[in-house]
């Protein structure tokens, strides 16, 4: 019986420049030197480190604890000496820097002893428990921790579908994995199978990856699998987990509810692959592939352990071709431009384009919207991006959100397609995050209004009952006929008041640095000479 | 900073699209100086002229990116089609006056590109139909009718120098709507109507092949995807629904819905005109609503109304309703109810 | 003539007679109006606009008593918002007032001397401690109001800047040049 396929709206056929980097297997690469593990490449809360500075890890080793519900561990990529936990650039559109685990490798690689649960026998909560400490998220770039889209759910999965779609042009990453390590794959979507209790397996992948839906078809018959391998007409975004339920099973995911809400989950085939490595080995995600693709001497795919520098990554590859114009992270329609190349590979860095203006021309000027309506024809979520575009370039948030803002999957139809070459999505990310900082400062406000009101009422409260209190005391002692002086319970209060501040007045100058004290001339002349140094850099001068 | 994505469609620009749409009009226009006479292309060029020449100011009075804006092709687009509203061989100060309105006052005044809520060549003609009544009926007749045609010189001279060279009378004839009018409230029968030379198979001599002409064009834009189908399809299904309605409740007064399908404004407006994207409603139903109630309008106008033509009219009053029809008539969005199939 | 007066004036009475019923019969509860501006205000309970905290600022605001400007964490946002609701003409910031980075209070741990006159202070009880404890601030919880600084006798406190982080960073509103750089320049 064929599966039936259904399709979704709009949808872009962009060159898939696949062939540049899809032709040769994949490569491993070698150790790097240095190792920066970012304690935040997941969705959710920040990791929590395990170590410090002078440990020594090995490969495989947590060294960093899930920070919360959602969130995920991270792990030692090889064996090393922990320098400390630094501030780094990261690959991420803010260019910002943050905490990152920095191993220097001692080049021997030993791992931890790896012992992986019997998942087959195993109860699934055990399974579940097992895989919650190994760091596994979304590697199609969600980056979501998987052990929390593995949980139980009240609704009962039918499907699970497994995205080997990957319809954003330049990426191989997946169609390789697939065609190599098809078995591994199929083991790996078995195993999410088993702990969702998902009825049916659907394989979905894109028709420009005939090798892969070969491969994937093997595989599912030499381990008797029951699983189907839908190919899909390639159209970019088919790619996207909403388009692709669509397209498999002509349903929608009813605005802001999870997909589990309708019975379905959608795991990425990488993320397949590191779970099985995860069950059956034992092996937390230290490593994954990325594709070098663009401008480059070794276009191709490499499978690199995280934290590695993304520079080695480009250098593994041949090293950026002369004229080459700046770095993406990502694929050219949803990625992002690359600040600094000493930034690690983490687990979301899917692909790596080194561009080149032939390649990837700046993009012209910009026209005012003609409401032509090209965009809303490319939408694949039936949108009107025109109407959301004239809101958020109005700062008129509150309509933008009425015409759906929320729904955009930021997928760049829109912008790709706009005769006048507007950046469309660029506005929709400014008007969402927008958004989302009102509503948390608006959280934060209603959180000190009702401390507020709870400070007045409890202010109130205290007020009463020293009145009553006093009261009672005022009437006892009226009956006793006794006056007691409070001055000189005051005037104690006092002095023991200004005894405490001297001290602490004393104590504050008392934390300045003592070794500047009884100092030797020539320590002294050093310090002269480093003052009037810092001087003339133009520096205030510290207080000795 | 700009974000993603990095890649672009590529030949695609405002210019292009305009350019497409140019393309889209030289078939009706060499119909139209084929049975008309050569005149057309002297509007053409003052109308062009005109144009760029108030853009160009608007645009140093407002102070922004001339060298952006002025080659971007959506002003000749207007004057194309205003030249092809108006008639051929008035004079140049007709012209300028049309296109100042339409160009400055309808166009600029609002914002310039993307912002003018009225279609500006619209604007232009009715500013003129309902100032220069008399120059707005003095429509070259088709060449085999009339005593005299205008060659390209004696064009330029009667838009410059004004009528002196040639009597009026020479080389205009009333055009076949306003001889339906005029005859129709004088009591004729239709079948007389009919028998005036003035006629063609279908519609106006000459100008039903200008209508075919318009209609290919626009089938063109329509394959090129710079249209979509619902603009044209509902206004001339409205144009011929309303017409025949009329002519089935009184066929003595009522020319039927071939005769006002055929007529060239009806061509040009459902493909050109009410397919404005910045005037018109952007949904697929709002669409459906604009242009079927702008095509019902027109007919309404031509048939009970003063002016001989009321597509402009027509367009122009829809105009104003475009908004509200497009926040009423918001498509369904992935996710969200509403006769899609969501969830299980 | 009377008859066309009488039929007016009868329609006229039987509208007014609707209108009326619908307004009592479809009324909806709504906030009052100080609560409509409380809720826009941002809760600091700094003072900077003159009055003793946001719901003070909120009644002055609702009896025309003080105008729509005068609050400085509420920002440009805030004011527009006032602005939309009781119908005036938007006015930015008021003289004297700008508005500061989000900052929250930081106690120096070796200078504290638990003497609590900071926690009295704080409107939003944000200060965990007692007669001499050590006290913190609770960061999650304090709205940067610098009410704490002058009361502490012994000078512990200061304002840290919360500065963006990978996890509260926002996308920026795009700009991009339309202008040809050398018409710019003339």
């Amino acid at each position: 019986m064929t599966q039936p396929i259904y399709s979704f709206p709009g949808g872009l056929h962009p060159a898939d420049h696949k062939a540049e980097s899809n032709g040769r297997p994949i490569q491993s690469a070698p150790l790097s030197p240095r190792y920066l593990i970012p304690l935040r490449q997941h969705a959710g809360l920040p990791a929590e480190p395990l170590v410090q500075a002078g440990d020594t890890v090995l490969k495989g080793q947590p060294i960093g604890a899930p920070g919360g519900r959602i969130s995920a561990a991270v792990h030692a990529p090889t064996s090393g000496r922990v320098v400390g936990i630094e501030q780094h650039p990261l690959a991420h559109p803010s260019g910002l820097d943050d905490w990152c685990i920095v191993i220097e490798a001692d080049g021997r690689d030993e791992a931890v002893a790896m012992t992986a649960i019997d998942w087959r026998q195993a109860p699934v909560w055990e399974a579940r428990a097992a895989l919650a400490e190994m760091g596994l998220v979304g590697l199609g770039g969600a980056v979501f921790p998987s052990h929390v889209k593995l949980e139980s759910h009240l609704n009962k999965i039918e499907t699970l579908i497994l995205n080997g779609a990957e319809c954003e042009p330049w990426i191989t990453c997946d169609d390789r994995l697939m065609r190599e390590r098809a078995d591994a794959v199929l083991e790996g979507a078995e195993i999410m199978r088993r702990l969702l209790g998902a009825g049916e397996l659907l394989i979905g992948i894109e028709d420009n990856k005939p090798e892969a839906v070969a491969a994937m078809r093997a595989a599912c018959a030499a381990a008797g699998s029951d699983a189907k391998v839908v190919v899909v007409p390639t159209r970019y975004p088919s790619g996207g987990a909403k388009q692709l339920i669509q397209l498999l099973t002509g349903l929608e995911v009813p605005a802001g509810t999870l997909s589990t809400d309708i019975g379905i989950q959608v795991f990425n085939v990488a993320t397949a692959y590191a779970l099985q490595r995860a069950m059956e080995l034992g092996e937390p995600l230290i490593s994954r592939v990325v594709t070098v693709t663009g401008h480059v001497a070794r276009p191709g795919n490499y499978e690199i352990r995280l934290g590695a520098p993304i520079e080695e990554l480009i250098q593994l590859a041949g090293g950026a071709l002369p004229g080459a114009s700046g770095y993406l992270v990502g694929g050219p329609l949803m990625g992002f431009d690359l600040d600094s190349l000493h930034a690690p590979v983490t687990k979301g860095v899917n692909c790596i384009i080194v561009t080149h203006p032939a390649l990837f021309p700046p993009r012209p000027r910009a026209m005012p919207c003609t409401r032509c309506g090209q965009c809303a024809q490319a939408c694949p979520a039936n949108l009107q991006p025109f109407e959301i575009f004239l809101y958020a370039k109005a700062k008129n948030l509150d309509k933008a959100q009425a015409y759906h803002l929320a729904d955009c999957i930021e997928c760049g139809c829109c912008s790709y397609v706009c005769p006048s070459q507007i950046p469309l999505v660029d506005y929709y990310r400014f008007a969402k995050s927008e958004v989302a900082a009102r509503d948390r400062e608006k959280q934060a406000a209603e959180l000190a209004r009702d401390r507020h009101e709870f400070h007045l009422y409890r202010l109130e409260r205290e007020k009463q009952e020293k009145a009553e209190r006093l009261g009672k005391k005022a009437s006892e002692r009226l009956e006793a006929g006794a006056v007691a002086a409070d001055d000189p319970e005051a005037a104690r209060k006092k002095a023991l008041l200004e005894a405490a501040i001297e001290r602490a007045k004393q104590a504050k100058a008392a934390v300045a640095p003592a070794n500047t004290d009884n100092l030797s001339p020539e320590r002294q002349a050093e310090i002269d000479a480093i003052e009037a140094k810092r001087k003339e850099a133009g520096q205030k001068e510290t207080t000795p | 900073m700009i974000g993603s994505p990095f890649v672009l469609l590529e030949k695609n620009s405002v210019r292009i699209t305009m350019f497409k749409v140019m393309l889209a009009l030289i078939p009706g226009t060499l119909a139209h100086a084929w049975f008309f006479g050569p005149g057309i292309f002297v509007s053409l060029l003052v109308c062009g002229f005109f144009a760029l020449l108030f853009e160009g100011l608007a645009l140093l009075m407002r102070g922004c990116c001339f060298r952006n804006f002025i080659g971007d092709g959506s002003v000749l687009v207007t004057a194309w089609l205003f030249a092809l509203s108006v008639p051929p061989l008035a004079p140049w100060w007709l012209y300028a006056i049309g296109l100042l309105f339409a160009v400055i006052v309808a166009k600029h005044m609002y914002g310039g590109l993307g912002q003018n809520p009225f279609n500006p060549a619209m604007i232009g003609y009715a500013v003129l139909i309902v100032s220069f009544p008399n120059y707005m009926t003095q429509w070259p007749g088709p060449v085999h009718l009339v005593n005299h045609v205008p060659s390209l010189a004696e064009a330029f001279d009667l838009v410059f120098a004004g009528q002196g060279s040639i009597s009026v009378d020479a080389y205009t004839m009333a055009s076949p709507l306003d001889t339906v009018k005029t005859l129709l409230r004088a009591g004729v029968a239709k079948a007389d109507i009919l028998a005036n030379p003035v006629f063609g198979r279908l519609s106006g001599t000459g100008l039903e092949w200008v209508a075919g002409m318009y209609l290919l064009g626009g089938l063109a834009l329509l394959a090129n995807r710079q249209i979509t189908w619902h603009v044209p399809v509902a206004f001339l299904a409205s144009v011929v629904a309303t017409a025949g309605l009329l002519q089935a409740f009184d066929p003595t007064n009522n020319m039927g819905p071939l005769f006002h399908l055929f007529t060239a404004s009806v061509m040009l407006g459902a493909f050109f005109i009410a397919t404005d994207p910045v005037s018109g409603c952007s949904t697929p139903r709002g669409k459906l609503i604009f242009a079927g109630l702008a095509g019902f309008l027109a007919i309404v106008i031509r048939s009970y109304g003063g002016y001989p033509d009321g597509v402009a009219f027509a367009i122009l009053i829809m105009n104003v309703a475009a908004p509200f029809i497009d926040a009423y008539t918001q498509p369904r969005v992935y996710g969200h109810a509403r006769g899609g199939k969501v969830g299980r | 003539m009377l008859t066309a007066i009488l039929v007016m004036a009868g329609i006229g009475l039987l509208l007014g007679v609707v209108l009326g019923w619908a307004e009592i019969h479809f009324r909806v509860a709504a906030d009052p109006l100080v609560d409509k501006i409380d809720k826009i205000l941002p809760q600091t309970q700094c003072g900077q606009c003159g009055f003793a905290g946001c719901r003070p600022y909120a009644e002055a605001i609702a009896k025309h008593e003080a105008d729509i400007n005068l609050c400085p964490p509420g920002g440009e946002h805030g004011i527009r918002q006032l602005a939309d609701l009781l119908g005036v003409e938007f006015k930015p910031l008021g003289e004297g007032l700008t508005p500061k980075p989000k900052s929250v209070a930081l106690i120096d741990e070796n200078t504290c001397i638990g003497c609590t006159l900071c926690i009295q202070a704080c409107p939003v009880d944000a200060i965990v401690g007692a007669s001499k404890q050590m006290h913190v601030i609770v960061a999650d919880v304090c709205t940067g109001c610098e009410l704490c600084i002058a009361p502490c006798p012994v000078d512990c406190i200061h304002m840290e800047v919360v500065h963006e982080n990978l996890g509260s960073w926002k996308w920026r509103y795009p700009v991009f040049p339309i202008q040809h750089e050398d018409a710019k320049a003339a």
